[in-house]
């Protein structure tokens, strides 16, 4: 499988690694080596088995069979102290970080600053703001890290991993939230520790990332390590040893015939959030928004919603007015919104794949308060197959789910309830290239039958390909507009970094068309 | 376990279906397990205790924790606690006996009032959880200290009797089937089908796995809560009835402190408090684990005093078990 010469200098090398959990097979065998100083990137679709592999070499899992080495030692990594002790940190997947602490109190978790056996505030807000700052990252040590949103807590979860000061960089999908400038600050990040040695095990489904930031790419499917290339083989060729096929085009939009619009928003503000923001959404239509973190996307999304109050303006479906802060009544309207945060606001981690698929339908499947539960399960294994979901049934727990497979259980509810008007924050986030594809055709599907698709993304390409119109939003307000045929990641940028300096979005957007 | 577990999948893809059921039955109902040890352990240590006539006493006696119990699962599984019910069953036994003695009110009119009295507390109970935003543990708490006062009130401290047609509740039919138990399992059958086929079941375990998930998926929370505290209310009303039925007199006093029973059934039935997991059936298992070990130990002449005791140590036994078995799985 691999044929790594066993001459260099390895930190670490893992052989014929097996894990099996109630039902499924999750490692069945794998070979890995990492060496000092480079970035090791570990691909497969979803469910291949990376997370499990790393958190096996983190301490969280213990291998059924197989040797891990470390130093050319026979290792047995029994825990997270185990892992620290040997110099390996963790950028989990889903992150391991407490919403109710603040952010300074997150990054120090377990090991705050000490002075005469108390914890040393200042000393701990000092030393927080100064990771943050390496990172690059907008946020305040003393905020509770739940109001960050999902990309700044990635940003915090790297910065927490940095200040462990480890030999090996273990990296879960860091950058499946991130825009371009935040990837950007991380890339640097990552090739200074590179060059000072540190081996980083990078995991991603952005494969235009690997040639940037990669050394060796280590290819798993369905458990097993079926290839190790070097970074710079080109993308049809890692597609192909990932999925087993080629993928014909990566983003087929199709557009359909355009209607009158579905979703009006005016002068939407909430005070020191967002303002003023006015745009369309018409019948058979994908608007894409883009914009860098923060700019305030995911909280108008939530605000048309219902999710969360405004202050001033009007959200519109299909000409009639819609309370504020009501989600149900936007529901009714026919409105649905696939929220950034699966963890946290997107899936019942505790229930099961069927449960969870059938939420949003479970309303319209009930009859005089009995669930037709024949109609939601046939309706969940329908859309669990489409979406190619990696279960060993239905019924079993979604927390086990893989991250990605996780996340297409929150789009697929969303799917199924057949909204006028989707709201899709951050929809493929760690979604494989081949299972993004299909969303992507289920989005076609619903276009072409006259709904209408709003598309917030930190993927720019995934933006540019799918969306007929761009919507770019820089602090809390839009800084303009762009048609597919003038959306280009410069343009998109340029607008996002520009900000708004007069105030109205529409002077900024030279000769694009405008409302 | 809830009853859809049990359900076999249909469709030929699921062929092992049946064969994981089983096991996820067993997984699920360590509960279950511990009761078939305590029946054996019991057998063996006292002649007396696999009879027919004291396995009716201990269904007799694990009838009112159960119906409590049951009403308490809907709202632990919600992620809430309900402190109340002992005090809301003791209030709407008060107000039947009054209603139908000194009010003379016939008798089923008085049992449609006391179920209205026990889920009117509950409604209060919802409100001011969704609406007052109070935390369950201090809502139901204020409504313990309410409806036991409101209890002693209307019975001006004392024993009001039952009127006959209502304490026949308490009897035994054709001597093998006392009606407690027959009000235990229906309420049973009750729990298990709200809680598995109707959509505010459904939408309970959503709430108590994730209120924003829910929410966010167009589930209307506080309607819902609203309904869960209801039902644990009418839930409380029966039991409080049944109780009454079967000294055929209510007492303002009655059933203090069974909330705790209620609460230790339900979590010995594998429900978590943290929310999103609880069955019909494994707190009938609870409940039943409850009234056998206080049965036992009366055989057994073990005091009062180490009785209490011994409960303790099994509810603790009980979660942890539950919490190691849910470690390693995860
Ligand atoms: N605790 C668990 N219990 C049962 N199955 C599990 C558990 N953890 C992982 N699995 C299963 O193991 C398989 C591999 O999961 P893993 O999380 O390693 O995938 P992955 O490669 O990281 O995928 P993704 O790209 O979606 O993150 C999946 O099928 C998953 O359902
Ligand atoms: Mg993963």
């Amino acid at each position: 499988m691999t044929e790594t010469s066993e001459a260099r200098g390895e930190i670490l090398r893992v052989n014929g690694l097996r894990k099996t959990f109630p039902g499924v097979v999750a490692l069945d065998g794998v070979d890995f080596d990492l060496r000092p100083g480079e970035v090791h990137v570990l691909l497969g679709e979803n469910g291949a088995g990376k997370s499990t592999l790393i958190k096996m070499l983190s301490g969280a899992y213990q291998p059924d069979d197989g040797r891990i080495m470390v130093d050319d030692r026979e290792t047995s990594i029994r825990s997270a102290q185990d892992a620290q002790r040997l110099g390996i940190a963790t950028i989990y997947q889903e992150f391991n970080l407490v919403p109710q602490l603040t952010v300074a109190e997150n990054l120090f978790l377990g090991r705050p600053p000490k002075r005469f056996g108390l914890v040393d505030k200042r000393r701990m807000t000092a030393d927080a703001r100064e990771l943050l700052d390496r990172v690059g990252v907008d946020a305040d040590p003393g905020q509770q890290i739940g109001t960050l949103g999902i990309a700044r807590m990635q940003m915090v979860e790297i910065a927490k991993a940095l200040s462990l000061d480890a030999r090996v960089l273990i990296m879960d999908e860091p950058t499946a939230v991130l825009t371009t400038t935040e990837v950007e600050k991380l890339f640097a990040i990552v090739r200074q520790l590179r060059d000072q040695g540190v081996s980083i095990v990078f995991i991603t489904h952005h494969l235009e990332e690997i040639p940037q930031i990669g050394d060796r790419v280590t290819v798993l499917r369905d458990g097993k390590s079926v290839a190790e290339v070097p970074a710079d083989t080109p993308q049809e060729e890692l597609v192909r040893l990932m999925v087993g096929r080629s993928i014909e085009q990566q983003y087929p939009r199709e557009r359909s015939s355009q209607g009158p619009p579905l979703l009006e928003v005016r002068g939407l503000t909430r005070r020191g959030v967002f303002e003023n923001v006015s745009f369309e959404v018409h019948a058979g239509e994908v608007v894409g928004i883009a914009g860098l973190v923060g700019a305030g996307r995911t909280e108008v999304a939530r605000a048309i919603f219902g999710a969360d109050g405004y202050d001033q303006g009007n959200v519109l479906v299909e000409g009639a007015r819609l309370r504020g802060g009501d989600v149900h009544a936007a529901m009714e309207a026919g409105l649905g919104l696939v929220p950034e945060d699966r963890k946290g606001q997107g899936l019942v981690l505790g229930a099961d794949v069927q449960e969870n698929l059938g939420l949003v339908t479970l309303g319209r499947a009930s009859h005089g308060g009995l669930v037709d539960r024949a109609g939601q399960r046939k309706r969940a294994a329908g859309i669990a197959e489409r979406l190619n979901v990696r279960m060993s049934g239905l019924r079993q727990e979604v927390r086990t789910l893989s991250g990605g497979n996780q996340q297409k259980v929150v789009i697929g509810k969303w799917l199924l309830a057949d909204a006028k008007v989707l709201i899709l924050d951050e929809p493929t986030r760690g979604i494989d290239v081949g299972a993004k594809v299909e969303i992507y055709q289920l989005v076609n599907s619903l276009t072409a039958s006259g709904h209408a698709v709003l598309m917030i993304s930190s993927d720019l390409p995934e933006v540019l390909g799918m969306s007929d119109r761009v919507l770019v939003m820089a602090r809390g307000r839009l800084a303009g507009e762009l048609d597919a045929a003038e959306a280009t990641q410069d343009s998109v940028m340029a607008l996002a970094v520009a900000g708004v300096e007069s105030g109205t979005a529409h002077d900024t957007v030279g000769g694009s068309n405008v409302r | 376990m809830s009853a859809d577990t049990l359900q076999k999948q249909a469709g030929p893809s699921e062929r092992n279906g049946a064969v994981r059921a089983a096991s996820r039955f067993f997984a699920e109902n360590g509960a279950l397990g511990g009761l078939v040890i305590l029946v054996v352990a019991l057998s063996l240590m006292s002649g007396s205790f696999l009879t027919v006539t004291n396995l009716l006493n201990v269904g007799v006696q694990a009838a009112v924790t159960a119906i409590l119990a049951f009403g308490v699962t809907f709202v632990i599984t919600t992620a809430g606690i309900d402190l109340s019910v002992g005090a809301v069953a003791a209030l709407s036994a008060v107000v039947c006996a009054w209603s139908a003695t000194s009010e003379g009110l016939p008798w089923p009119l008085a049992l449609v009032v006391a179920l209205g009295v026990g889920i009117l507390c509950g409604l209060v109970n919802g409100a001011l959880i969704t609406y007052g935003k109070l935390p369950p543990f201090i809502a139901t708490l204020a409504m313990q200290g309410v409806a036991r006062g409101l209890a002693l009130v209307i019975s001006q401290g004392s024993p009001i009797a039952l009127p006959n047609s209502i304490s026949h509740l308490g009897d035994t039919i054709s001597s093998y089937l006392p009606v407690p138990v027959i009000v235990m399992v229906a309420m049973g059958l009750v729990t298990a089908f709200v809680l598995a086929r109707t959509y505010s079941g459904r939408a309970m375990y959503a709430i108590g796995g994730n209120e924003e998930a829910a929410r966010l998926s167009g589930i209307k929370v506080t309607r819902q809560k609203l309904i869960t505290y209801a039902l644990a209310g009418g839930f409380a009303a029966v039991a409080g009835i049944v109780l009454a039925s079967r000294l055929a007199s209510a007492t303002p006093e009655a059933a203090s402190g069974y909330e705790l029973d209620a609460i230790a059934a339900v979590v010995i039935g594998g429900a978590s408090l943290s929310g999103g997991k609880g069955t019909a059936f494994g707190t009938f298992v609870g409940a039943l684990i409850l009234a056998m070990l206080r049965n036992g130990l009366n055989l057994l002449s073990v005091s009062s005093f180490w009785q209490q005791v011994v409960i303790g140590v099994v509810i603790a036994l009980a979660v942890l078990l539950d919490t190691l078995r849910r470690r390693s799985t995860n």
